[in-house]
C-alpha cells in the first residue's frame, strides 16, 4: 500500500527532525535551539523545493534521468547572479535589500529558464538530444560565470564566491522567510496540479487529447520548477545529482509514478536524507566530511545506474 | 457530425494534404485506408487538434476545434495515436482512469469508478487491472489505450491504426468490440486501417486516400472492387465474396 509507505516515510523524516533538534544539546539552549530551527528550516526548504522540482521537470520531460541540475539550471542561477554583481559592482550588490535581491534572481531565472528550455519542452524532444542539450547548457552558464569572475574585480568576486558551492552546514539563513513563501507557495501549486501532472506525463498527445492546454501547461510547470531551483540554489548552493537521488529512492519506496503520492513521498525522501544526513555528519561523524560530497557521490552513482538500465530496456 | 471543409495542410515544403472536404455522420464506423504518407494520420491530427489547422474549417458537432477551448472538446472526441508513449509505474486501471480526467479534473467519483469497470470488461482488461503497463505485451497495452479512450466517454472516437501489434484473435476481438460500442452505444468511430479486409468486414464506410486527397468513399461492397484498388494502392488485387463480404486477396 502506497498510502502506509508514505506515513512510514513520514515518520522517518519525522524522527532526523527531531535527532537534528535534540541530539547534543548544551549550553544556552533556547539560543542553540534557536539557531538549529533556522538552519532546520532552510534544509526543509531545501529539500522540498529540489524534491518537487525534479519531479515536475522529470514529468514534463517525461524522463527519469533528467533534472533541473543537470539541465543546467543552477548554473544559469549563478550566472545571473554573476551578472548582477558585474552590473552593479561589489559594493551596490551588497548594498542591495537580500530579501529584494533574491526576488530579482528570482525573476532573472525563472525568465531566462523559460526563454531557454521552452522551444524544447514545446514538443517533448528525444532524450539523448535533451541530455546533451543540457550539459551544453549546463557548460556554458558555468564558462560564462567564471568569465565574468575573472572580468570582475577580486573584492566583488569575495561577494559572489561563497554562494558558487553546495554547503549544507553554512546556509543563508537571511532569506529565510521569503524563500519560505516562495516554497510553500511552490509546493501548494504543484500539490493542485497533481491530476494535471499525471496527465502530463502521459506526453503532449494524449494530454491534448484529454484536454490539457499542453503550451500553456508546460510554460506554467517551468516557470514553477525555474522558482524552487532558485529557492535551493540561494539557500545552499547547486547540487547536481541530489534531485535525481531523492525521486529515484522514492519512487522505488512507493513504487507508482502517481503525483498524489510521488510529490510527498519525494519530498519526505528529501528531508530524511538531508536532514539526517546532515545531523549523522554534525554528531557521529564529527563533521570530518561534508554531507554534499557524500550525496552527489551517491546520487553519481544512481544517474550512472539509471543510464545503463535505462539504455538496456 | 464531423465536417471538413476545404482543408489543406502543408509541413514545411511538403503538401500533406490538398483541399479536403469530407462529412461524417454521427453513428457507425468510417475507415480511412490508403497506402503509406496518404495523409492519414495527418487528418486524424487535425480533426482532434493535435495539430493546427493551416487552411479550411473543420466542426464537431458544430464547434470549430481550432477556436473550442480544449476541454470542451476533450468532452467530445477521443484520439488514440499510433506509437503513444506510456508513462512509466502505472497500473492497466490508472490509465484507463485517465480517460474520466476531462470529466473530473482528475478525482474519480463512484460513477467514474463504474465506467472504467466497464471499459476494462468490455476491452478484456479486467485481469490485468492491476499490471503495471511496462509488464505488459505490445498488444495488451495497445487495447488498454483503445480503454482508456472509450472511457473518456466521449461520442466521437478516432484511432491511429488501433491493430498495430495485435495479433489476429485480438485484432478481431478489438474489431467486434468497436463493432458492439458503434451499434449499442451509438458511438462515431473513426480509424485508420492498413488492412483493407478488416475496414471491409466491420467498417460502415470506407474513405480512400492517396497523395493527401480524397479519391474514393462508399460502402465497403461498392469499394472493394479491382479497379477502385488499383487506383488507391497501385496494383490489381482479385476480390472474391466469402459469406457476402468482399474480400480483397492482396497477398497473391
Amino acid at each position: 500500500m502506497p498510502d502506509r509507505r508514505l506515513l512510514y516515510l513520514g515518520l522517518a523524516a519525522l524522527l532526523c527532525v527531531a535527532a537534528f533538534m535534540t541530539i547534543g544539546l548544551r549550553g544556552n539552549i533556547g539560543f542553540v535551539l534557536g539557531l538549529r530551527a533556522a538552519k532546520l528550516a532552510a534544509l526543509l526548504q531545501v529539500s522540498v523545493s529540489i524534491a518537487v522540482s525534479t519531479v515536475i521537470f522529470q514529468t514534463v520531460t517525461g524522463n527519469r534521468i533528467l533534472t533541473p541540475s543537470i539541465m543546467g539550471l543552477d548554473a544559469l542561477y549563478l550566472f545571473g547572479q554573476m551578472l548582477l554583481v558585474f552590473l552593479l559592482g561589489g559594493m551596490g550588490y551588497a548594498a542591495l535589500d537580500p530579501q529584494f535581491k533574491f526576488g530579482g534572481e528570482v525573476l532573472v531565472l525563472m525568465a531566462l529558464a523559460t526563454g531557454l528550455l521552452l522551444p524544447m519542452l514545446r514538443r517533448r524532444v528525444d532524450m539523448g538530444l535533451m541530455l546533451l542539450a543540457g550539459v551544453i547548457f549546463g557548460v556554458l552558464f558555468r564558462s560564462l560565470h567564471s568569465l565574468l569572475a575573472r572580468l570582475i574585480d577580486p573584492n566583488d568576486f569575495a561577494v559572489v564566491q561563497g554562494a558558487s558551492f553546495a554547503n549544507f552546514n553554512d546556509v543563508r539563513t537571511d532569506l529565510l522567510v521569503f524563500a519560505a513563501v516562495l516554497t510553500l507557495v511552490g509546493a501548494a501549486i504543484a500539490w493542485r496540479a497533481r491530476h494535471v501532472l499525471d496527465i502530463v506525463a502521459l506526453g503532449p498527445d494524449a494530454a491534448t487529447g484529454l484536454g490539457v492546454t499542453w503550451a500553456r501547461t508546460v510554460t506554467g510547470l517551468l516557470l514553477l520548477v525555474s522558482a524552487l531551483v532558485a529557492v535551493s540554489t540561494a539557500l545552499v548552493g547547486p547540487v547536481a545529482f541530489f534531485g535525481l537521488l531523492v525521486v529515484a529512492v522514492a519512487e522505488r519506496l512507493v513504487d507508482t509514478r502517481r503525483h498524489a503520492v510521488l510529490l510527498p513521498a519525494a519530498a519526505l525522501t528529501a528531508v530524511f536524507i538531508l536532514v539526517g544526513g546532515q545531523t549523522l555528519f554534525q554528531h557521529a561523524l564529527g563533521n570530518s566530511s561534508t554531507l554534499g560530497v557524500v550525496i552527489e557521490f551517491a546520487g553519481g552513482l544512481v544517474f550512472l545506474l539509471l543510464l545503463v538500465l535505462g539504455s538496456r530496456k | 457530425m464531423i465536417r471538413i471543409e476545404n482543408v489543406s495542410f502543408r509541413h514545411g515544403p511538403t503538401n500533406i494534404l490538398h483541399d479536403i472536404s469530407l462529412t461524417i455522420p454521427k453513428g457507425g464506423i468510417t475507415a480511412l485506408v490508403g497506402p503509406n504518407g496518404a495523409g492519414k494520420s495527418s487528418l486524424l491530427s487535425l480533426i482532434s487538434r493535435l495539430q493546427t489547422l493551416q487552411e479550411g474549417s473543420i466542426t464537431i458537432d458544430g464547434l470549430p476545434v481550432d477556436t473550442t477551448p480544449n476541454r470542451q472538446l476533450a468532452k467530445v472526441i477521443a484520439i488514440l495515436r499510433q506509437d503513444s508513449i506510456v508513462a512509466s509505474r502505472l497500473r492497466v486501471h490508472e490509465l484507463v482512469g485517465f480517460g474520466r480526467f476531462p470529466h473530473g479534473r482528475g478525482r474519480l467519483t463512484e460513477e467514474d469508478r463504474a465506467i472504467v469497470g466497464q471499459s476494462l470488461q468490455q476491452f478484456d482488461l479486467a485481469d490485468l487491472a492491476d499490471r503495471f503497463i511496462e509488464t505488459l505485451s505490445g498488444g495488451q497495452r495497445q487495447r488498454a489505450l483503445v480503454a482508456m479512450a472509450f472511457c473518456q466517454g466521449t461520442d466521437y472516437l478516432l484511432l491511429d491504426e488501433p491493430l498495430n501489434n495485435l495479433d489476429m484473435y485480438y485484432a478481431r476481438e478489438l474489431m467486434r468490440s468497436l463493432r458492439a460500442i458503434a451499434d449499442e452505444k451509438g458511438k462515431t468511430i473513426v480509424i485508420v486501417l492498413h488492412d483493407i479486409n478488416q475496414a471491409g468486414a466491420y467498417a460502415d464506410r470506407i474513405v480512400a486516400m492517396k497523395d493527401g486527397r480524397l479519391i474514393a468513399d462508399g460502402a465497403p461492397a461498392e469499394l472493394l472492387n479491382t479497379d477502385i484498388l488499383e487506383s488507391v494502392f497501385g496494383f490489381r488485387m482479385p476480390v472474391e465474396v466469402v459469406d457476402g463480404k468482399p474480400v480483397a486477396l492482396h497477398f497473391r
